[in-house]
This record gives C-alpha cells, sequence and structure tokens, in this order.
C-alpha cells in the first residue's frame, strides 16, 4: 500500500516537472531575442509573408495568452502546427518516435544485458587483469564521442566488412509491413516473417552498439561497486556460515540487491542516452524522432523543435517512473518504506 | 563430565597475517561444550571470541589468518583434519551459528521462508536427504513454531523490514534450527535488542539446551548475561583462556586477577557507587608481552609473569592461569 | 619491551604529501594528468608550436588538398589542403575554452544552489530541487541545440546553453553532500557560536564538499567538451573557419573512408582529451574514495 502512495507522489512530482518543463521550452522559444517567423521563412521573405505567417501561427497575441493556447493544447496532445512543414508537429513526432524507441530500448537491452554481466565478473575478480580490463572498456565507452563511434562503425562493418546495413531502419525496396506497436522488430516477430525480423535487426544493430558505448560502461562500473558492497554484507557471511553453496549465493543472494542501484543509474544516464541519439539517429540515417529534431533544429522550425524536447522530457520522466516501479518490485524495502533508496 | 564434550577444542592457536607479520590472536585456547550444558565464552572487544568461534565453524579466512596449531574435536574427530567438504556437511547442519545483528543478518529483498527454504535445501542436499518443496516449507513452519512466533504462515511470507528486531532474531535462531544441530554458537545473542527482549531470546535458549539436549556455546562480553545463563563460563583475554569454570563457583569465587577486575567492574546497585575500569589496554598482538598477556595491566604482576602461566586448579572444574593464586584468593 | 621498541616510528608526514604519495602510485589518475597536461600545453602553445600556424584561418592550399600523413604533414590536410594537426591544436583551444567557461559558470552556480537547498531545507530545497529536476529532464545536447538553434549558432551561445543545464548535476551533488553534513556535529558547534550563514556555507559546508567537487569538475571537462564537439558536429557551435574538433569530424565525414585522417583524427584528438579528464577524474576520486553519481 505504501508504494501505491510513493508511486502516486512520485506522479504527483513528475507532473510538476512536466509542467515545470513546458514554461521553460515556452519562455526559451518565445522570449528568445530572434524572430522566430522570420527564422522560418528565411532573410529573402517580404515583411508581409513573415506577418502573415504571425498571425497564422498566433504569434501576435500576447505572451500569456500564448502560453494558456500552448498549454491548452498540450494537455491535448497538440503541439502546435510545424512552420515548415505545416502539419501538426504531433503527427511528425508520432510517426518518428516509434523509431527513436525502439532504438532506445535495444540500447538498453544490450547495456543490460552486456553491462550486469560484465560487473559482476569485475567485482568477482576484483582488481585483477579481468577487472582493470572492464574499468577500461567502461572508460573508452565513456570517452568516446557518439558521432566518432557512428562513424568508425558505419566504416568497419558496412565498407571494411561488408557485414551489416549502414543506415535506415529496412532495406529500401522491401515492402514496409503495416504496424502493430509500431517497433519493427517486433512486428515482423509476430507476424511470423522470419526475413523481415532479420532484416530489421541487422540494421537496429550498428546505431544501437554506437549508442550503447556510455551506457554500457557505467551500468558494469555500478554493477561491480554494488557487487562488492553487497558482498560485504552481513547476510550473505551467514549464508556462508549456513552452508549455502557460493554460487546460490552470489547468483541469487547477492545479485537481486546488487541490480538496484544499476537500474537508478539508468534513470539518471536516459537524459544523455536521448541526446546521444539524437546525434546517432543522424549518423545512420534512422528514421526517428531525434533526427526529426535535428533537422527541425538546423531549419529552425520553432513548433517542431519545442515539440520534440516536450516529447524528450516526458519521455525521460516516464522513463524514470518505471524505473521506479521495476526498482519496487526487485527491492521490498522501497515497496514497503514507499522511499527510493 | 562422564562422557566426552560434543565439542572441544584443544591447545588452538591461530595467526593472523599482515604486511608480512604474524600476530598471535589465539594463543592455546581450549575449551569445552558438551550435551544439554550452556558455555559462554566472555571477554572485551578484541580479546579473541570472534576468532575462536570463526575458527570452530570454519569460516575464518584463511588467506589472513592461519591456523598454527591444536585441535577442534566435534562428536570426536578433529574438524581441523577434515576434508573441506566433510567440514562443509556439518556446517549448518550438526553445528549452527547464531548471527548477532539481526538487522543486517537477513537478505532484504527475500522473505523469510524463502531464505530459511534455500538453506534447509542446501542443508538436505549435504546430508543426502531428499526433501520436496512443502515439506520443506511445513518444516520451516514448525521450526519458527519452536522458536515461539505467532502465526508462522505469516512470518515465512513476510520481508524482513517488516519484523522487528526481536522477531529477526528469532529467525536468526530457527534457521540456525532448521537441521537440528547439536551444537549451537550464539554469538552476542540480544546485545542488538533491549533488554526486556534480551531476556526473552535468552530463555529461549536456555529452553533449547534443557529441552533438546543442545550444546550451546555464548559469546558475549556481557558479563550480566553470563551470570544469569550459562552453566559454565571460560574468560579470555588477548587471545588466551584466563579462567573457567562453573557460573556460580567462578562468580563467587574469582581467582584469576582479570577476572575479578572483570567482575568489579561492573556497576552494582549495593555497595559505592564508583565507576571503575581497567586501566590500560590490550597488548599489541603482533609483538606481545612475553609470558601472561595481562601482566602490562595487572596490579599483581611480578617477574616471574614474563613466563607463561600453567593453568592450575582452584576449585571443582576450576581452573585459572595465574602465577599469583595464592594472594588473589 | 625494549627490543620492540626499537622498531621505527612512524614518521609524520603532512596530509599534501601523503595525497600526492598516493596519487602518483595510482596509474589512472597519472596517465590522466599527463595527456591532460599535453593536451592543455598544446593548447596554450599552440600559436607557437603549430607547424602551420596560418593554416588557421581562411585560406586555402588547392596544391596540398587532401594529403595523407606524412612528414610534412603530420596529421595530413583537408579538402582544402591546410594542415590538420595545426588545425587540431588550435581546436583544442576551442574546447578547452569552452570548457572553461561552462563549468566555470556551472561549477559555482551548482555549488552555491546545492549548499543553498541542503543546509536550510525547506522551501529554499523544495524550489531548487524541483528546479534541478526539471532541467536534468531534458538532455544537455538537446537544450543545447535548441538553444544555439534559436539564438545564431557560435561559441558563446553554445558556452551559456551547455552552462544553463550543467549546474544541476552539481547542484544535485553538493545538496546530498550538505544534507548529510548538515546533520554533524560541527555545524551545530559553529552555529551555538554565533557563525554567520554565509561562514557556515562557505568555510565550514563547502571545504567538506572539496573533493567531490573536484572529482566531478575533473570528469565533467571531459563530458563538457564532448558535448561541445557533438554540437559542433551538427554545424551548430563554432562556425568555420575557425578550426574546431567536432565541425573537422563533421567535414572529413564526407570523404569517408578513403581520406580517413580527415575525420578520424581530429575524432581521436577528441577521444584523446576526454579520455585524459576522465582519467584524471577517476584517479581522484580513487585517491579520495568519493562516491559521486556520475
Amino acid at each position: 500500500m505504501e508504494f501505491l502512495y510513493f508511486l502516486i507522489r512520485r506522479a504527483f512530482w513528475s507532473l510538476l516537472v512536466l509542467f515545470g518543463l513546458s514554461i521553460v521550452i515556452f519562455v526559451i522559444a518565445r522570449v528568445m531575442p530572434g524572430d522566430p517567423a522570420r527564422m522560418a521563412m528565411g532573410p529573402r521573405a517580404s515583411q508581409e509573408q513573415v506577418d502573415e505567417l504571425k498571425r497564422k501561427m498566433g504569434l501576435d497575441k500576447p505572451l500569456i495568452e500564448q502560453y494558456q493556447s500552448y498549454i491548452v493544447g498540450l494537455s491535448r496532445g497538440d503541439l502546435g502546427l510545424s512552420f515548415l512543414t505545416k502539419r501538426p508537429v504531433d503527427d511528425d513526432i508520432a510517426e518518428t518516435f516509434a523509431a527513436t524507441f525502439e532504438l532506445v530500448l535495444a540500447t538498453i537491452a544490450i547495456a543490460f544485458l552486456v553491462g550486469v554481466p560484465l560487473g559482476v565478473v569485475a567485482a568477482a575478480n576484483k582488481d585483477g587483469w579481468v577487472d582493470n580490463l572492464v574499468r577500461l572498456v567502461a572508460i573508452l565507452g565513456a570517452v568516446t564521442p557518439s558521432f566518432l563511434l557512428a562513424l568508425l562503425l558505419q566504416i568497419l562493418a558496412g565498407y571494411v566488412f561488408h557485414v551489416l546495413p549502414t543506415t535506415g531502419r529496412f532495406t529500401p525496396d522491401a515492402p514496409i509491413p503495416p504496424s502493430i506497436t509500431g517497433l519493427l522488430t517486433i512486428d515482423t516477430l509476430l507476424r511470423g516473417d522470419l526475413t523481415g525480423f532479420v532484416d530489421a535487426l541487422k540494421h537496429l544493430l550498428l546505431p544501437s552498439l554506437a549508442l550503447c558505448a556510455a551506457t554500457v560502461g557505467q551500468i558494469a562500473r555500478i554493477t561491480r561497486s554494488s557487487m562488492i558492497d553487497v558482498a560485504k554484507q552481513d547476510y550473505i557471511e551467514a549464508g556462508r556460515a549456513f552452508g549455502v553453496p557460493d554460487w546460490v549465493r552470489v547468483f541469487k543472494y547477492m545479485l537481486r540487491p546488487a541490480f538496484v542501484p544499476p537500474m537508478t543509474i539508468l534513470g539518471l544516464e536516459f537524459a544523455s542516452l536521448l541526446g546521444n541519439a539524437f546525434v546517432v539517429e543522424l549518423v545512420f540515417a534512422w528514421p526517428g524522432m531525434a533526427s526529426y529534431g535535428v533537422r527541425s533544429i538546423l531549419q529552425k522550425d520553432l513548433n517542431a523543435v519545442m515539440g520534440v524536447v516536450m516529447i524528450s522530457g516526458v519521455f525521460f520522466v516516464v522513463a524514470n517512473l518505471t524505473i521506479d516501479v521495476l526498482v519496487g518490485f526487485v527491492d521490498p524495502r522501497v515497496r514497503i518504506r514507499g522511499a527510493r533508496p | 563430565m562422564s562422557a566426552d564434550p560434543l565439542l572441544s577444542v584443544r591447545s588452538l592457536s591461530v595467526d593472523f597475517w599482515s604486511y608480512g607479520r604474524p600476530s598471535q590472536v589465539l594463543r592455546d585456547v581450549s575449551l569445552d561444550v558438551p550435551a544439554h550444558r550452556h558455555v559462554a565464552l566472555v571477554g572485551e572487544s578484541g580479546c579473541g571470541k570472534s576468532v575462536t568461534m570463526r575458527a570452530i565453524m570454519g569460516i575464518l579466512s584463511t588467506p589472513p589468518a592461519r591456523i598454527a596449531s591444536g585441535a577442534i574435536l566435534f562428536d570426536g574427530r578433529d574438524l581441523l583434519r577434515l576434508r573441506p567438504r566433510e567440514r562443509d556437511a556439518l556446517r549448518g547442519t550438526a553445528m549452527s551459528m547464531v548471527f548477532q545483528d539481526p538487522m543486517t543478518s537477513l537478505n532484504p529483498v527475500f522473505t523469510i521462508g524463502d531464505q530459511m527454504g534455500t538453506i534447509l535445501k542446501y542443508a538436505d542436499r549435504r546430508l543426502g536427504r531428499a526433501r520436496g518443496r512443502t515439506e520443506r516449507l511445513a518444516r520451516v513452519h514448525e521450526v519458527l513454531g519452536q522458536v515461539r512466533m505467532p502465526d508462522p504462515e505469516r512470518i515465512a511470507r513476510s520481508y524482513p523490514i517488516m519484523l522487528s528486531g526481536g522477531m529477526r532474531q528469532r529467525v536468526l535462531i530457527a534457521m540456525a534450527l532448521l537441521s537440528e544441530p547439536r551444537l549451537l554458537i550464539a554469538d552476542e545473542p540480544g546485545t542488538a535488542l533491549d533488554v526486556t527482549t534480551q531476556a526473552q531470546i535468552l530463555k529461549l535458549l536456555r529452553d533449547l539446551v534443557d529441552d533438546r539436549g543442545l550444546a550451546l556455546l555464548m559469546i558475549t562480553h556481557n558479563l550480566g548475561l553470563v551470570r544469569e545463563a550459562a552453566d559454565t563460563v571460560y574468560v579470555m583475554y588477548a587471545g588466551a583462556v584466563v579462567e573457567h569454570g562453573p557460573t556460580t563457583e567462578l562468580f563467587a569465587r574469582p581467582r584469576h586477577p582479570y577476572t575479578r577486575a572483570l567482575i568489579d567492574c561492573v556497576p552494582k546497585l549495593s555497595g559505592d557507587a564508583t565507576f571503575r575500569g581497567i586501566d590500560g589496554s590490550l597488548p599489541d598482538y603482533a609483538a606481545p608481552p612475553p609470558g601472561c598477556r595481562f601482566a602490562p595491566r595487572c596490579p599483581l604482576a611480578i617477574g616471574a609473569c614474563a613466563r607463561q602461566p600453567e593453568d592450575k586448579s582452584v576449585g571443582a572444574d576450576h581452573h585459572a592461569a595465574c602465577w599469583r593464586l595464592e594472594e588473589a584468593a | 619491551m625494549s627490543v620492540a621498541a626499537a622498531r621505527e616510528l612512524p614518521v609524520r608526514v603532512s596530509i599534501a604529501y601523503q595525497n600526492w604519495h598516493r596519487f602518483s602510485r595510482n596509474p589512472t589518475a597519472v596517465i590522466g594528468s599527463v595527456i591532460v597536461i599535453i593536451v592543455v600545453a598544446a593548447a596554450l602553445l599552440a600559436p607557437w608550436i603549430a607547424p602551420y600556424p596560418d593554416h588557421v584561418g581562411a585560406m586555402v592550399n588547392f596544391r596540398a588538398r587532401h594529403l595523407p600523413p606524412s612528414a610534412q604533414y603530420w596529421f595530413g590536410t583537408d579538402n582544402v589542403g591546410r594542415d590538420i594537426f595545426t588545425r587540431v591544436l588550435f581546436g583544442y583551444r576551442i574546447s578547452l575554452l569552452l570548457a572553461t567557461v561552462v563549468l566555470g559558470i556551472a561549477v559555482p552556480l551548482g555549488a552555491t544552489l546545492g549548499l543553498v537547498a541542503g543546509y536550510f531545507g525547506g522551501w529554499a530545497e523544495i524550489v531548487i530541487m524541483r528546479l534541478t529536476d526539471i532541467a536534468l529532464a531534458i538532455p544537455p545536447l538537446v537544450m543545447a541545440l535548441a538553444v544555439t538553434a534559436v539564438l545564431t549558432p557560435n561559441l558563446i551561445h553554445a558556452m551559456l546553453a551547455i552552462a544553463a543545464l550543467w549546474w544541476t548535476w552539481h547542484t544535485r551533488l553538493i545538496f546530498s553532500i550538505t544534507r548529510t553534513l548538515r546533520q554533524q556535529e560541527f555545524v551545530e558547534a559553529a552555529e551555538t557560536l554565533g557563525a554567520s550563514r554565509f561562514h557556515i556555507l562557505f568555510r565550514e559546508l563547502l571545504p567538506n564538499c572539496a573533493s567531490a567537487i573536484l572529482v566531478k569538475t575533473s570528469l565533467d571537462f571531459g563530458f563538457v567538451i564532448l558535448i561541445g564537439a557533438a554540437l559542433s558536429y551538427l554545424g551548430l557551435g563554432v562556425q568555420p573557419p575557425t578550426p574546431d574538433l567536432g565541425t573537422m569530424v563533421a567535414n572529413g565525414a564526407d570523404f569517408l573512408p578513403d581520406r580517413w585522417w580527415e575525420s578520424l583524427l581530429p575524432g581521436a584528438a577528441i577521444l584523446f582529451v576526454a579520455l585524459g579528464f576522465n582519467l584524471l577524474g577517476d584517479g581522484l576520486r580513487d585517491l579520495y574514495d568519493v562516491e559521486s553519481v556520475r
């Protein structure tokens, strides 16, 4: 029961954060020097055309009114009209969001599937050569610029070895499957389309590898230190005195409590993950929300930019809430006391 | 004592290596724990009682520590000569330990039933016994009932955080009782709890000794506890046993200067209210004084104390190791 | 006992010396410092040690275009014939300048806010920490992209944009440290002695956070440089012809994989400096046994 209250409290604060976020975004967009309509139309357009656009976009109304309509629109899911495409921004984003979501999901999956075992091994081999190797890999992952890694992977896999496709989500001439979840890999599986599945997977692999580099390292290091902390706990030694075999103590008793810090770290890392997605999607021509965002930024499409930033914020907040729920599943102390560990 | 005691530690010496130099943390420690008896091992912090306990259970960290000499006889067999597998077979089954701190000795993310079930499962394996899950759970409930827990089924379903300190301590005892051990080692039972709860725990332990014939070795620094609960006392100082005997006898006629000082330290309700301590501190185990280790702090020390005193009999089953026993009488 | 007394007594050494001693034994810290020193020296001395200092501005040398690394041009030349090594050296100046300014704003701001929130609690805490939560929800890169897009893209705007979000990490860190410290006795002692709030914040609490701040700032140098590079990769940071590492990677990317040196060597330079700061921060963390979030 306490856990429910905890979640409700967290949800409430999250809503507040999102609200604050909308204000911040709005302020940046409207209050900054520069005329958005002019920027969108370019220097060649005449003043009348610019004013016309302004009227159409409601930019000539007082700020408070603008904010009100903005917020009202937000709550209905309306993110305004794109200056460029003249279509609702939320439509644009809805089309592209699934691709980004799939990419991020795959990245997190790899980060955990690779990072946690690495961390466990490093902890078991504390201060040994394996431990130092893991540490080195983690550091390299954190310091390599994502765009550099993306480029390198493209060259190696695409040109040098010709193993994997380097752009897009699927081979250009293959028929686009009707989407169920929007996640190509899941969709193809659900429909039993094995060649499609493999194709989607191949396209997904490189971008997620490029994106996961920093996170894998972080997760590995946090898992390592949390395993070491747990190993020092009395209850682990008690297990030994009761004759519980070592492998049970490690994989059952130590792993479960040690899982919580990596999950919490992931919540924090999520922001930089999203940030790097912007670059990676661009390099791999991945048709996701992030590359849409970059294009909008480069073309100064203000509403689109605001929309993307807002949705990124929502994504972050929802992801953190989800992590809180998952942590609650794993750690009964959180569930019962209702506090974040 | 007609039959051999269940547990018999004989002249155990343990070294602890750090920075390439050994410290002698246990020197010639001998103690006996027979069935149906509550034996207490008393001493101040750092005197080596934990090391003794760990050596008996076989959970001493043997890279830094090293058993230099001696024997630990359990049921006639020397534990130190056993193969690791045979030793493992005994741990948690025939000889069990109750941990000190109920707050940290239970894994917070698993239910009580799960933890106890796991312990039982692997204990059964070591004993070559096959028990299904329902049977194991039944046994868990049974043992929880033995430690006087109300509603064992609910307890088994609970997480440690949902239980009070006293209940958790009982759970720790229950864990130790799962495979019907014959020897129970209790590490400072109830120190983390309030006095009333501690008294209940001790009563529980006493009943287990009396009703089930358990051999109980209690490690503690609390003299009052010893006097209330134990049958036999071993007093330890700086890695050696300085005096041992039946509780009533030892408290009535303490013979070793350290024991007397220790008893003096305990504040009494009657008599004068001065607060006494023992001057000085434990010796450096890496460079201990030759002979009696208490000598530097002993009011009765003489030159002869530079030679290790022998264990002398001072009463019925009552021994003390000191050169100045006549003066201390 | 006299034999035992003949053992040498421990010599009293200063804390500084002890720290130095441990620091120099830590390979990560040493390697990190060496790298950082190299990069900083290269950046500071660039105008004097660069082989072709005039390749920095707007110039073209069409006869020397796309030359691979050689004795004459250590990192090769780019698509208009400029020496890449020289431009990397000057690029380091920009990167370090960016990081210094950003952290110079973000760290004091963040630390002060964290101290205030942690010590005073109550409304200050709620307001500051909620603000931090909001700021954390936006990826720094995204914010920087958005801001530099709205304003004209140049170095200053990039710096301000990153700094505008970066202080939050430090606020969080200092807040959690201060909150634990607040309960300790030395704070109570200072209060009872009538110390001013300013004194307590900056003379009692802050020094205790110093090691954490130092570790985090070292690490941050690397991360800010990476974000700055990503910004300019996308064309939103420093504008040409000023040499910038990210821009060089972007320009050179067109000529991959044949003329790899134009893109990969500047990229490696970014990695090099980020690695240095990361190792340094890591080594310092080992030294102080600090548990920081990132």
